[in-house]
């Protein structure tokens, strides 16, 4: 792909990117949606995704304690059952870092990286050099992950060139500190074709991961959605031999939503994505509906949430 | 290997109740055939028996044509139209119910994965019988005049490949339009027949409105040739439509034949790609490529063949051949031993033609019939596999380079029931749609079917339509 | 009614109006004693207030767009389905038109299986609307050009009075099958088989607020809806000559489209509740 972060060339590029069919990219999502996934599988399912949650708390109330809690669920998600893997990441705001850092590494959860949202998070509406601080102060404090989100404003007036820009200067200033995941805040972008177009841009200006939302709007992940994010870094790869991952975050609440990914993954993209390296999903109650169904599958009879924590 | 393998997943057949042995359904019950002749039926996707089908014999059909008379003459025909329709909305209504029970029968007669059957076939035989319902009453405004008259006693003759579905095609209007039937499901697909025979005594339906007489090509020609028939239904093959329309020549039976295809799926280079393949893959694997209208001949324009190519064969090695009743299963059985035999010489004559042929890696069982997926490159128009229907799994890929070369060669066939196409841009669809000589163009889309749409062929794809208001001008004499 | 000691005493029922799928009294907490044939105390029904109107019309316009975006085949389903639970509450719908209209229970009971009749004749007509009213119209040039018949919105409906049960069917019927949102304003003098009927429709799968039936006077309601700015449609077939002069000269402000009818089963009924809308597209490569 020869394209230079020249507004021209990038609108250019971004028109020769084939259209997406909503009612067709819907059907086949409803299709895969119908795959039934059992006994063994499911088993397995549970654990990949289990490994694969980005446990966030992103609120204007988190204290010190909530993250603590949080911190502690990532590292033991089920304190009676020693076999549960432990997850993908633990996402917060980027003061929140050394805290999350500091509570991880007390209780044995050196190698679970801590994401930071960045960039003036959810909105985006800030200035540059804000986002940029934003950026730094949490990769200073820890965050071995960053979730930007892009600039929604410029993308739907057309200024194609400032979003490619700012994800390039915020890969710069990850470098080799912090894995970038750019978020497209989909709810926002409504279209198919909108998604396919963001995905191309964030790929090209160097994501390592395309997120789909910041989980504060909705509609958020849904399957058509993730299933176009996955043609797109399907296709990057099969153009550049650069894997790319995707995470879908908000909406997913439940184990059912969760494997439901993971066939999309499996059957669109490919089996090589199913792992926490190119796969993450942003979630805060679909750990506890892992652990209840992982409870039925392990004992034979339905679990209670008595039985898992609220943190 | 995949890293994600899918445990099975099988539907529970516990929900069926197969019996030993079928009679014929004449006269609101059911009948030891006079022929006392049965046959087996089997299951394709494992070989084994399931039950034993009444042959119905020349005498048989008599019965039921005169059943069908009865009642038409002293029932159905004084019955007032709404207390018909409401005769229809109990059995779509009942068909609703025992939804699940229909799509695990279809699938075990016939081969076809549980998940069509479960997500396409049943829902849309409900659709029919509660579409066709409303119009019972309502024939004034079929565009047939003011008071337009059934046929009388109808015979219909149904295919294997999507029995239920065909039986809803052929019953719901018929009855609606105040008609009496004589049916007869395929040999190898009679059991959701008979399992609607049941429905139609739940219905309350008066008897001898719907006959079932199961049976193979010379129960189809007893009924053909029936003076008793007025008018004749049939889907199958060309050829047998062809031995039909010459069978009723100067009687006074009218007939609707709905035949075979060779459908052209053009797909253009300002295409949605991605959706593009997944309407290829529709279009000649959903229910194994047994389809009348199948998109079996793939017209891609030449700049774009092997993006497309490429894309499509990624997109096949996605495709689960195996148990039907798998719920994860994509590709099923194929329906009898000479249907495979039938796919096996055309792909066979497709080697010898100078075609390249190409299936993904596929685990194909030892029991039953098989055919895995399956796509020919190389393909002119000349060749066998791009000119006869192969009625299987098996894909045809000719390249155009022009709108106008694209419409030549998907017009190029003595066939034309339908047709797809695939384009971003609204004014070259809406071109190519009115160019195409196909009875039904699939935009963007492909195999989508609704009672409210009509659907029949050009040219040696048969007469008629069936579904929509022009459906019903198959089952009316008009008036004034 | 002669009450020996050991005769037991019926749970009568309380009316009150259907609004949002809820059944809510009035917020003005008003009621009105409704009279047997014979003069006999009946019930009291809820005497609804303009502002239970003002919260109906929320109601229809909030159900509108999944209503009409809903398939034609669901719309129909839904439709049988209440003529599927109004076959099940016969007795009571029949004693309620016998007492009200002082019929013969006999009449009472051939009333409401027309009433279901009919709205099995309404089922089957949703889903062939567009056939019946919409066209590909042969324009002069090289487009497609097609016609389809649309829902207009929010349809207020005052039914005729007598026979009760049937008149508001019908008319219901004839306004939601297309994918309109209603509300009813019963007639005054036999509102409780409308009641009756709001608890069908709450029974029957249909989403809250397609359908919202007030009780109470016409004379005093009409002017309200008359002038309400959101609602976009009258069936005035219930109202009287000068009630429905008023409510055009009011209606004129947003240009309401009023109607009135004779027949209940009628096709042209429900066309006459539907904007028709014409596309081009051009035909080329």
């Amino acid at each position: 792909m020869i394209v230079d972060s020249s507004e021209s060339s990038l609108k250019a590029f971004l028109k020769t990117l084939p259209a997406v069919d909503e009612v067709g990219v819907t059907s086949r999502a409803a299709m895969l949606a119908t795959r039934s996934i059992k006994t063994s599988s499911k088993a397995w399912a549970i654990d990949t995704a289990i490994s694969m949650v980005d446990l966030t708390t992103l609120e204007g109330a988190d204290t010190p304690g909530k993250v603590r809690a949080i911190c502690a669920k990532t590292v033991r998600p089920d304190a009676t059952d020693l076999t549960v893997p432990s997850v993908g990441a633990v996402c917060v705001y980027n003061d929140m870092v050394a805290t999350a850092r500091a509570a991880l590494d007390s209780i044995g959860g050196e190698a679970i990286p801590v994401a930071a949202v960045a960039t003036a998070f959810p909105s985006g509406r800030a200035s540059f050099a804000v986002k940029a601080q934003d950026t730094m102060d949490a990769i200073n404090a820890g965050a071995a992950e960053i979730d930007m989100v892009i600039d929604r404003g410029a993308f739907l007036s057309g200024r194609y060139g400032e979003v490619f820009e700012e994800i390039l200067k915020i890969k710069e200033i990850c470098g080799d500190k912090a894995h970038l995941k750019v978020i497209l805040e989909t709810g926002e972008l409504v279209t198919l074709d909108n998604v396919r177009k963001a995905s191309y841009l964030a790929m090209l200006a160097g994501a390592d991961f395309i997120k789909t939302s910041t989980g504060k709007v909705t509609p958020a992940a849904t399957a058509p959605v993730v299933l176009v994010m996955l043609e797109a870094v399907r296709d990057y790869y099969n153009a550049t031999k650069v894997r790319i991952g995707v995470k879908p975050a908000g909406g997913i609440r439940n184990t059912k939503d969760a494997i439901k990914q993971l066939v999309l993954v499996n059957e669109v993209a490919g089996s090589e994505w199913l792992d926490p390296a190119l796969f993450r999903i942003g979630a805060s109650a679909l750990l506890n509906d892992l652990l209840l169904q992982r409870m039925k599958l392990r004992d034979g009879y339905y679990a209670s949430p008595s039985y898992v924590t609220l943190d | 290997m995949s890293l994600f393998e899918y445990a099975p997943a099988l539907e529970s057949t516990a929900i069926v109740n197969i019996a030993d042995k079928y009679n014929l359904f004449i006269n609101g019950k059911f009948v030891a055939p006079k022929s006392r002749k049965y046959f087996p039926t089997i299951n394709p996707a494992t070989g084994k028996q399931l039950s034993m089908i009444a042959e119905a014999g020349a005498a048989d059909v008599d019965l039921a044509v005169t059943a069908a008379r009865n009642a038409y003459v002293k029932v159905w025909s004084k019955m007032p139209a709404a207390e018909r329709g409401k005769y229809l909305f109990r059995i779509a209504r009942i068909l609703q119910e025992r939804a699940r029970e229909f799509a695990v029968l279809e699938t075990l007669d016939n081969g076809k994965p549980i998940r069509e059957s479960r997500d396409t076939d049943i829902p849309l035989v409900a659709a029919h019988f509660f579409y066709h319902a409303g119009w019972a009453d309502k024939l004034d405004h079929a565009g047939l005049g003011s008071t337009p008259k059934p046929h009388g006693v109808v015979g219909q003759i149904i295919p294997w490949n999507f029995p239920m579905l065909m039986l809803a095609w052929k019953v719901a209007p018929a009855l609606a339009t105040g008609n009496t039937v004589v049916l007869k499901p395929a040999e190898t697909t009679s059991l959701t027949a008979l399992l609607f025979a049941e429905v139609c005594q739940q219905a309350g339906l008066p008897d001898g409105v719907v006959n079932i007489v199961t049976g193979a090509g010379a129960t189809g020609a007893a009924i053909v040739n029936h003076p008793g028939i007025d008018k004749v239904a049939f889907t199958g093959s060309t050829d047998v439509g062809k031995l039909i329309a010459t069978s009723i020549a100067g009687t006074k039976k009218s007939a609707t034949l709905e035949l075979g295809g060779k459908a052209a799926n053009i797909v253009f280079d300002d295409a949605a790609i991605d959706e593009a393949v997944e309407g290829i893959v529709n279009g000649i694997f959903f229910n194994q490529g047994h389809v009348c209208c199948a998109g079996s001949r793939l017209l891609v324009q030449e700049n774009i063949h092997d993006e497309v190519l490429e894309k499509l064969k990624v997109r096949m090695s996605h495709l689960r051949l195996g148990n039907p009743l798998d719920k994860n299963t994509d590709i099923g059985a194929i329906n009898s031993e000479a249907q495979l035999a039938k796919i096996k010489e055309l792909s066979a004559a497709g080697d010898a033609e100078g075609a390249e042929r190409w299936s993904p890696p596929c685990e194909v069982p030892t029991d039953g019939f098989w055919f895995a997926p399956t796509i020919f490159t190389g393909v002119s128009q000349t060749h066998r596999i791009a000119r006869e229907e192969i009625f299987g799994p098996v894909l045809s890929i000719l390249t155009f380079r022009t709108p106008q070369e694209a419409i030549e060669k998907a017009n190029n066939t003595p066939y034309g029931l339908s047709a797809g196409v695939w384009s971003e841009k609204g004014s070259k669809i809406l071109w190519t749609a009115s160019k195409l000589r196909a009875g039904v163009v699939w935009a963007n889309t492909f195999n989508k079917f609704d009672p409210a749409s009509p659907f029949g062929g050009y040219k040696e794809s048969g007469w008629g339509r069936e579904g929509g208001r022009h459906g019903l001008s198959a089952y009316l004499k008009a008036s004034n | 009614m002669a009450n020996t000691p050991t005769e037991r005493i019926d749970v009568l029922k309380t009316y009150k109006l259907f609004i949002g799928g809820a059944f809510p009294r009035s917020e003005s907490g008003r009621v009105y004693a409704v009279k047997d044939a014979k003069g006999n105390h009946l019930a009291n029904p809820s005497l609804a207030s303009r502002k239970d109107l003002r919260d109906a019309v929320v109601a229809a316009r909030a159900a509108f767009n999944g209503w009409s975006g809903a398939t034609a085949y669901n719309r129909g389903q839904i439709l049988y389905r209440m003529a599927e639970m109004l076959e099940g509450r016969r007795e009571q719908l029949i004693s309620e038109i016998c007492a009200l209209e002082g019929v013969t229970a006999r009449q009472a009971a051939v009333q409401v299986q027309e009433s279901i009749d009919l709205l099995v004749w309404y089922a089957g007509w949703s889903d062939k609307i567009s056939t019946f009213a919409g066209s590909t119209n042969p324009v002069s040039g090289p487009y497609y050009n097609f016609s389809t018949p649309e829902p207009m919105g929010v349809v207020a409906v005052f039914a005729a009075a007598k026979p009760s049960l049937l008149n508001l069917v019908g008319a219901l019927a004839s306004v939601i099958v297309s994918g309109n949102t209603a509300i009813v304003i019963a007639s005054e003098k036999y509102p409780l088989p409308a009641i009756t009927f709001a608890e069908i429709l709450a029974t029957s799968d249909l989403p809250a607020g397609v359908v919202n039936i007030l009780t109470g006077s016409s004379t005093e309601l009409a002017p309200w809806v008359a002038s309400h700015m959101d609602i976009d449609a009258i069936d005035a077939s219930g109202l009287t000559a000068k009630q429905l002069k008023e409510a055009q000269i009011a209606g004129a402000q947003n240009l309401k489209r009023i109607r009135v009818h004779s027949s209940i089963k009628s096709a042209p009924r429900i066309l006459s509740f539907t904007e028709t809308k014409t596309v081009w597209h051009p035909i080329g490569i």
